[in-house]
């Protein structure tokens, strides 16, 4: 078919409109002009005032607990939900558990922190916890919205599956514990690992669900970042953007070699 | 019944072990449960706790007075002098939601802002998802990757980074000015806030357009090229009404969070650029009005989150059938 230079013109375009203002954002990164948009020659002072900054450090150690925790969390409750939604027939409630687990997808962040926050503080003045809210309020409220992705992205896998496999194991007389360890669990293994990955980064970037349920004393990083950005932009905030877009590019890349090895291993 | 046969069943009986939790699952077996509900106990109970019950704490508190006090608002139920329960439900919040025109500005806006991002998104999402499910495959992986990547990095960082590109004497307007053209503020208005919605969630209107026209038939694009029909045609008539579904699920992929939006506007946008999240953020953290914050988040989710959920369950129901 004849093709026209029409799209990979226009695609072409939309490529640079997704990469320019973060490449421009690295760039500025490494300028050694307080004003962040004027050139004043190469300079990693910026990284060095990062490095020294504890506040950001401490922030970011937080939110890296946080989201490990909030992760494992959705991960166990959300691959439960998926064999519950997927592997038995019918029980009762598995129509309310279906929709309260897909809801959080569409919930706007500001109605889920505003609802989790008043269930906190109701519960406080009910039965005394969570005792003020804080790390522990985030991670229960990351783990929520979390289960959600990992149900989704485990539930695909699950029913992509081939079930005669864990019927086998079952005829051989395994019970449903071991089928689950021995059979399904090593098979939906990629899928648990992307979900994991995918509730890391989900909490990691979240900023106003954990501004609602969060105390004083429990500032994440992107609450960090997004008070100093109110402010306007400054250079300190370009190298901490540069730094995490390094890891995630880096995470990705090796992550796409791996994929890309693994089929020509196996065809070998 | 003989003796012999007695002694015969009392001897094949087994041994039953001594199980001390036993009475737990004895339980749940006379409640109609059985092993599997170790599986399905855990989500249901945590989503009833930290999801179900949270919607109708809102409900409840929507329905309360504001007051100066930890926690700020009054209980709907007291107990009066007589000892009994009185209910008070005061309707007072929603009531003032549909006098002050405040509130119902911020929701057309939020429509309007939504509708216009995702039309924009649309228009600007449609040809990168057609260039790549044409792409041969070698290349297509790596320029989904290439649009996937930014979804992978900080929402909050992207957001960052049009500030430094739009504001004035930023990358755009430097621009500008060393071609000779005037200079126009870009920072802090609707377009940017336009443009900042479009920027972050292009990757959700990409991907679904994606996973449609990759599966579209080439066999039909020849057939109608056979048939004597330039390529427009063929796209006009063949391409655009299949891919339907993958357009339906990109737009409200874009539309539904871009309703409740609350950093774009507020970093991007100006004072006057109005978003109903950006209205029950401001109530509940600079006015401390829980009650009238929940009032807008019920009505948030009555006029608009529950339509566009049916919406979209009937959509991937569609989906489903073909």
């Amino acid at each position: 078919m004849k093709r026209g230079p029409f799209i990979p013109i226009v695609a072409t375009l939309g490529f640079i409109f997704l990469y320019a203002p973060i490449i421009s954002l690295v760039v500025f990164s490494f300028n050694s002009s307080k004003l962040v948009t004027v050139w004043g020659g190469f300079s990693t002072r910026w990284y060095g005032e990062l490095f020294a900054n504890e506040q950001v450090l401490g922030a970011g150690l937080l939110s890296l607990q946080i989201a490990a925790s909030s992760a494992t969390l959705a991960l166990i409750l959300g691959t439960l939900c998926a064999v519950a939604l997927t592997r038995f027939r019918r029980f009762r409630g598995k129509t309310l558990l279906g929709a309260m687990v897909s809801a959080p997808l569409v919930m706007p962040d500001v109605i889920t922190g505003l609802s989790l926050l008043l269930l906190f503080v109701g519960l406080q003045e009910l039965i005394g916890w969570p005792a003020g809210r804080g790390t522990l309020t985030i991670i229960i409220a990351h783990a929520t919205f979390c289960m959600a992705y990992v149900t989704v992205v485990v539930q695909s896998r699950l029913s992509d599956l081939d079930i005669s496999l864990e019927e086998a194991a079952q005829d051989l007389g395994a019970t449903p514990a071991r089928v689950f360890f021995d059979i399904t669990l090593p098979i939906i293994a990629p899928a648990l690992i992307s979900g994991w990955l995918l509730s890391f980064t989900l909490s990691l970037d979240d900023l106003v669900i954990a501004s609602f349920v969060a105390g004083p004393d429990s500032n994440t990083l992107p609450m960090v970042i997004f008070s100093k950005m109110k402010l306007g932009v400054s250079p300190d905030i370009n190298a901490l953007a540069s730094v995490i877009i390094g890891i995630v590019a880096l995470g990705v890349v090796i992550a796409t070699l791996l994929q890309l090895r693994r089929p020509a291993a196996a065809r070998s | 019944m003989t003796e012999s046969t007695a002694d015969m069943v009392q001897a094949s009986a087994p041994r039953i072990p001594w199980r001390p939790w036993g009475f737990i699952r004895d339980l749940m077996g006379t409640a109609g449960m059985r092993g599997r509900w170790v599986v399905i106990a855990p989500p249901l109970l945590w989503l009833l706790v930290f999801f179900l019950i949270p919607l109708l704490v809102i409900i409840k508190i929507s329905f309360s007075e504001s007051v100066v006090s930890q926690p700020p608002y009054l209980p709907l139920l007291t107990l009066s002098d007589q000892g009994d329960v009185q209910l008070t439900l005061h309707l007072s919040n929603f009531m003032y939601l549909g006098q002050d025109s405040l509130y119902l500005a911020a929701f057309l806006s939020s429509l309007k802002i939504a509708l216009i991002s995702t039309v924009v998104a649309l228009i600007v999402g449609y040809p990168i998802a057609y260039f790549i499910a044409r792409a041969s495959d070698r290349w297509r992986n790596i320029l989904l990757m290439l649009v996937i990547l930014p979804f992978w990095s900080s929402f909050l960082l992207r957001v960052y980074a049009w500030i430094g590109f739009l504001k004035n004497n930023g990358v755009i307007d430097n621009l500008l000015q060393a071609l000779g053209l005037p200079q126009i503020t870009m920072l802090y208005t609707d377009f940017a806030v336009y443009l900042g919605i479009v920027y972050t969630y292009l990757p959700f209107m990409i991907l679904p357009l994606y996973t449609n026209l990759v599966k579209l038939d080439e066999a039909l694009l020849e057939a109608s090229a056979d048939l004597g029909a330039r390529p427009f045609r063929t796209f006009l008539s063949v391409t655009l009404p299949l891919s339907i579904p993958g357009m339906v699920a990109g737009s409200l992929l874009v539309f539904i969070p871009a309703i409740g939006e609350y950093v774009i506007p507020t970093l991007l946008g100006g004072p006057s650029t109005l978003m109903i999240g950006r209205v029950l953020w401001d109530e509940f953290f600079a006015n401390r009005d829980w009650p009238m914050a929940a009032s807008v988040a019920i009505a948030m989710l009555v006029v608009v989150v529950v339509p566009l959920m049916f919406l979209q369950r009937a959509q991937s129901a569609v989906v489903e059938r073909r």
